[in-house]
C-alpha cells in the first residue's frame, strides 16, 4: 500500500470513533446477577481516513477483535460514539444500518467456520447481492464469476463447495465476499494469521493489490507486528482496552514512545541471526497480562512496566500527540521528553518487570531513569518494597497531568 | 557418534477404506514423512522447519513413539544412542520416554489433563522415573516449577490448569519435560500458542535450560524468527522429506533451495526496509508430485526445468562443505538476483 496522498489524511475521515466502550458483564448465582464486567474495549478514540490502512495491534485478550465488531456494527457499543461518513451510527437498528452493510465489510479470521459448508462458493459470493437485493449488471453469477477472478481463483469454482479449497484459497473467497458489494471500508480480522508463511504472503499482497485496484480503506487487526508493519499507513497499538500508542508507521517503528510497543517490538524473533548479535537489548518483559475484569488503576500497563513510578499507579495517562503524527499514552515516554520529570522514584515492581537479554544496557536512553534501567536479572529487590510500601495509601505526590509536553521535539 | 540419527524415516497412514469422496474407490495412502534423514549432536539445539503438512509433527510423534500402530506403518532407523527407537518394544521406550526423552508440545491446554491438579502431573513422571513418592515428590515438582519461572509454585501445585495462563501451562509443561534432565528434548511448535511477549519468554527459558543442562533440542516450528534465534543446525522440510540442511548463518545468508529461498522471501520483516513487495511463492501444498517422480516442490518452483520430473533428486552440497540440498536446480550466487528479479516480476 503505497503512501497515500497527504490530502486524503486531511480531508473528512471515512470512520470516526470516540470513546468506544464495551463491556461484556460477568454474571453469577441464581439470580444471574452482574457482579462485574470485562472491560474488552474501554475508550477507544480514533479516525480512519478515506484510502489508509489502519493497522491494530496488540496481545490476545487486548480488545482488538471487539473493536473490529464494534465498528462493523455486529456487537453494540456500551458507550462512546461511531460516526461513519458523517452519521452516528453507534446505536443504529438492524434494519436501519442494512443499508450500511453495503459500505461496510468484513473478513474474518478462520477461512474454515467462516464459509457455510454446505453453500457452494457461488451461493457464499452470491448472498451479499440477494441480502442486499442489489441486482449487478449481467447478473449474480456472471459479477460472482468476476469477483473470484479478482482475488486470483478460476470461475469454474462457482459451483465447488468450500471443503474443496485450501487456507488460503478459502480466504480468497472470503475476501471476494467482502468485496461484493464495492465497500468503501474492509475489516480485516486477523486476514491471514490461519495461513502458512508462503501463502500469508499471496494473501497480503492480493489485499495490497486489491486496494490499489479499487481505493479500498482498510481497518486491519492483527497480532503479528511484521505482517502489521507491512501493511499499514497508521498503527495503533492496544492493551488491555486501551489504545496506548497511535502513530504512522514510520515513526512507531523507528522511535516508538509507550514502553509496551518498545517490548513488543523486541519481542519479535527475527529471522536473521547475524541481524540478532547485533541487536544491543532485547526487552523481555516478565509475569502476564493482567485480566481485563479488573484492569490495574493508572496506568494499565504499570503492572508491568520497567519505567513505572507512583504517577503511573495513580493517574491514567491520556492519550496526547507528543509528534505530529504520533499519539502516546504514557508518564514517560521513549524517545520523547519526559511528562511527569518530577516524579523520578520507580515502583519496586517495576524493577522487577523486565530481563535484558545480550549485552545487558541500560533500557531507556533517558538519564535520570538509570535506575530503571539496570539489568534486573540477578538482583532480587529485597530492600526495595520498603522504600514504597509507604507510598501505598497516599495521594499521589506527582502532579495532575499539567506539565503539557512542549511540542517541537528533539530527536533522540 | 551423534546422540540422535535418524535415516530415512518415513511414515505412511493407510488410507480410510474405499471412500465415496475422490472417486478412485481404492484406498489411498498417505505419505506424511518421506524419507527424512538428519542428525541431533549432544547439547545442539536443531531446527525442523515446514509448513503445515510437511511431516514435521509426525516425525517428532514417530521419533516418540505416539504414533498409533494401526493403519500406520514406520519405516527407516532412527538411533538414539545407538538403539533403533522405532524397532524398540514398547516397554522399552516407555522407559526413555519422560526420562531420556521428553517433548513439549504445541497447545498446553490439550496436552495437560484439565480434571487433575498440576501438581500430581509434574509429581506424577518423578514417580515414574526417579522413584520419588510424597513429600519428596512435591518438593522437588515445586523447585521444578520454581526453575521453570512460575512464581508461587506451592500454590501452583494445587492449582487445575485451567487456573494458569497460557505461558503459564505452557511453564509447566517444560517442567515436566525436564524434569528427569532428559538428553534430547523435543519441542512442537512450543510458542506457536502464546503470545509474542511471552514466545520471548519461553524461548529464553528454554535456551537457559538447554545451555544449564547440556540437553539436546529439536525444535519443531514453522516460524523461521525462532529458528534464527535458537538453532545451530536447521533442516527445511518439504512435503515430507528435508530440501535443505545448514548451519543456521549459513542457511539465512544463502538459502540455496528454491523453497527455502521463497520461503525467506515471503515474511514481512521487522528489520528490511519496508516497501518491497513480498515475493510469495505461487500454488499451494497440495500442488504436489509424489517425491519418487521427481522433486515434490516443482510445481510450484520458478526454476523448475524437465530434469526435475526425473526421479527424486539427490542431496548436493552446492555452496558449502556441510549445506545440503536437495534440488538439481539451486539458487546459486550468480542465479540469486536474477531468480529474484524474476519471482517478483
Amino acid at each position: 500500500m503505497a503512501d497515500r496522498p497527504e490530502e486524503d489524511k486531511t480531508g473528512e475521515p471515512l470512520l470516526r470513533v470516540e470513546g468506544l466502550v464495551k463491556h461484556f458483564p460477568v454474571k453469577k448465582g441464581l439470580l444471574q446477577r452482574q457482579v462485574g464486567a470485562v472491560k474488552a474495549v474501554d475508550g477507544l478514540s480514533f479516525d480512519v481516513h478515506p484510502g489508509e490502512t489502519l493497522g491494530i495491534v496488540g496481545e490476545s485478550g487486548c480488545g482488538k477483535s471487539t473493536m473490529g465488531r464494534l465498528i462493523t456494527r455486529l456487537d453494540e457499543p456500551t458507550d462512546g460514539r461511531i460516526e461513519f461518513q458523517g452519521h452516528d451510527i453507534t446505536h443504529m437498528s438492524a434494519g436501519k444500518i442494512r443499508p450500511l452493510r453495503r459500505d461496510v465489510q468484513m473478513i474474518f479470521q478462520d477461512p474454515y467456520s467462516s464459509l457455510n459448508p454446505r453453500h457452494t462458493i457461488g451461493t457464499i459470493v452470491g448472498a451479499p447481492f440477494k441480502l442486499q437485493k442489489v441486482e449487478p449488471e449481467g447478473g449474480v453469477k456472471k459479477e460472482v464469476q468476476r469477483l473470484l477472478g479478482l482475488v486470483g481463483l478460476s470461475p469454474e469454482h462457482y459451483n465447488r463447495y468450500p471443503h474443496e479449497f485450501s487456507g488460503g484459497q478459502r480466504q480468497r473467497i472470503g475476501i471476494a465476499r467482502a468485496l461484493a458489494l464495492s465497500p468503501k471500508l474492509v475489516v480485516a480480522d486477523e486476514p491471514v494469521s490461519a495461513l502458512d508463511v508462503s501463502i500469508q504472503a499471496q494473501v497480503v499482497n492480493l489485499l495490497d493489490d486489491l486496494q490499489d485496484e479499487l481505493g479500498l480503506t482498510y481497518v486491519i487487526i492483527a497480532h503479528d507486528l511484521s505482517v502489521i508493519r507491512h501493511v499499514s499507513d497508521r498503527i495503533a497499538v492496544m492493551y488491555l482496552g486501551k489504545i496506548v500508542e497511535l502513530s504512522d508507521r514510520k515513526s512507531l517503528y523507528e522511535r516508538p514512545m509507550h514502553p509496551y510497543t518498545k517490548a513488543l517490538l523486541s519481542a519479535v524473533p527475527v529471522p536473521d541471526p547475524k541481524r540478532r548479535g547485533v541487536k544491543s537489548e532485547r526487552i523481555l518483559l516478565k509475569g502476564d497480562v493482567p485480566s481485563p475484569i479488573s484492569p490495574p488503576s493508572g496506568c494499565r500497563f504499570h503492572t508491568r512496566c520497567w519505567k513505572a513510578t507512583e504517577v503511573c499507579r495513580t493517574v491514567e495517562p491520556p492519550l496526547i500527540q507528543l509528534e505530529p503524527g504520533h499519539e502516546a499514552a504514557c508518564h514517560h515516554p521513549e524517545n520523547a521528553p519526559d511528562q511527569i520529570p518530577d516524579d523520578t522514584k520507580v515502583l519496586a515492581s517495576a524493577r522487577e518487570a523486565i530481563a535484558l537479554v545480550g549485552d545487558a544496557v541500560a533500557a531507556g536512553a533517558d538519564a535520570g531513569k538509570a535506575s530503571a534501567g539496570e539489568p534486573a536479572v540477578g538482583e532480587p529487590a529485597v530492600s526495595e518494597p520498603a522504600v514504597v510500601k509507604p507510598a501505598v495509601g497516599e495521594p499521589a505526590e506527582a502532579p495532575e497531568e499539567t506539565s503539557e509536553a512542549p511540542k517541537g521535539l528533539t530527536k533522540e | 557418534m551423534a546422540l540422535l540419527s535418524v535415516d530415512e524415516l518415513s511414515v505412511t497412514f493407510a488410507g480410510q477404506g474405499g471412500g465415496r469422496g475422490a472417486g478412485s474407490g481404492a484406498r489411498r495412502d498417505t505419505k506424511a514423512v518421506d524419507g527424512v534423514s538428519f542428525e541431533v549432536e549432544e547439547g545442539q539445539v536443531v531446527g525442523l522447519v515446514g509448513e503445515s503438512g510437511c511431516g514435521k509433527s509426525v516425525t517428532a510423534l514417530a521419533l516418540m513413539g505416539l504414533l498409533p500402530r494401526k493403519g500406520v506403518s514406520v519405516g527407516g532407523r532412527a538411533e538414539f544412542d545407538g538403539a533403533d527407537l522405532l524397532s524398540m518394544g514398547e516397554k522399552k521406550i516407555r522407559d526413555l520416554r519422560g526420562s531420556q526423552l521428553a517433548m513439549i508440545f504445541q497447545d498446553p491446554l490439550s496436552s495437560l489433563n484439565p480434571v487433575v491438579p498440576i501438581g500430581i502431573q509434574v509429581t506424577e513422571i518423578l514417580t515414574r522415573h526417579r522413584g520419588l513418592k510424597g513429600e519428596p515428590a512435591r518438593k522437588e515438582a515445586a523447585s521444578l516449577l520454581d526453575r521453570v519461572g512460575i512464581p508461587d509454585p506451592d500454590r501452583r501445585l494445587k492449582e487445575y490448569p485451567h487456573q494458569l495462563s497460557g505461558g503459564m501451562r505452557q511453564r509447566a509443561l517444560i517442567a515436566m519435560a525436564v524434569a528427569c534432565a532428559p538428553r534430547l528434548l523435543i519441542a512442537d511448535e512450543p510458542t506457536t500458542a502464546l503470545d509474542v511477549t511471552i514466545q520471548a519468554q519461553i524461548l529464553e527459558l528454554l535456551k537457559e535450560l538447554v545451555d544449564q543442562q547440556g540437553t539436546a533440542l529439536l525444535m519443531i516450528t514453522h516460524d523461521l524468527g525462532v529458528v534464527a534465534g535458537l538453532c545451530d543446525q536447521v533442516n527445511v522440510l518439504y512435503a515430507g522429506r528435508a530440501v535443505e540442511t545448514a548451519g543456521r548463518r549459513e542457511l539465512f545468508a544463502h538459502p540455496t533451495h528454491p523453497y527455502a529461498h521463497g520461503l525467506l522471501g515471503s515474511i514481512p520483516r521487522l528489520d528490511a526496509p519496508r516497501g518491497d513487495p513480498l515475493r510469495p511463492i505461487r500454488g499451494s501444498i497440495n500442488d504436489k508430485i509424489a517425491w519418487a517422480d521427481g522433486c515434490a516442490f516443482a510445481p510450484r518452483c520458478d526454476f523448475y526445468t524437465m530434469e526435475c520430473l526425473t526421479g527424486t533428486p539427490e542431496l548436493t552440497e552446492p555452496r558449502a562443505r556441510g549445506h545440503q540440498v536437495r534440488c538439481v536446480n539451486p539458487v546459486l550466487p550468480a542465479e540469486t538476483s536474477a531468480g529474484t528479479a524474476e519471482v517478483s516480476s
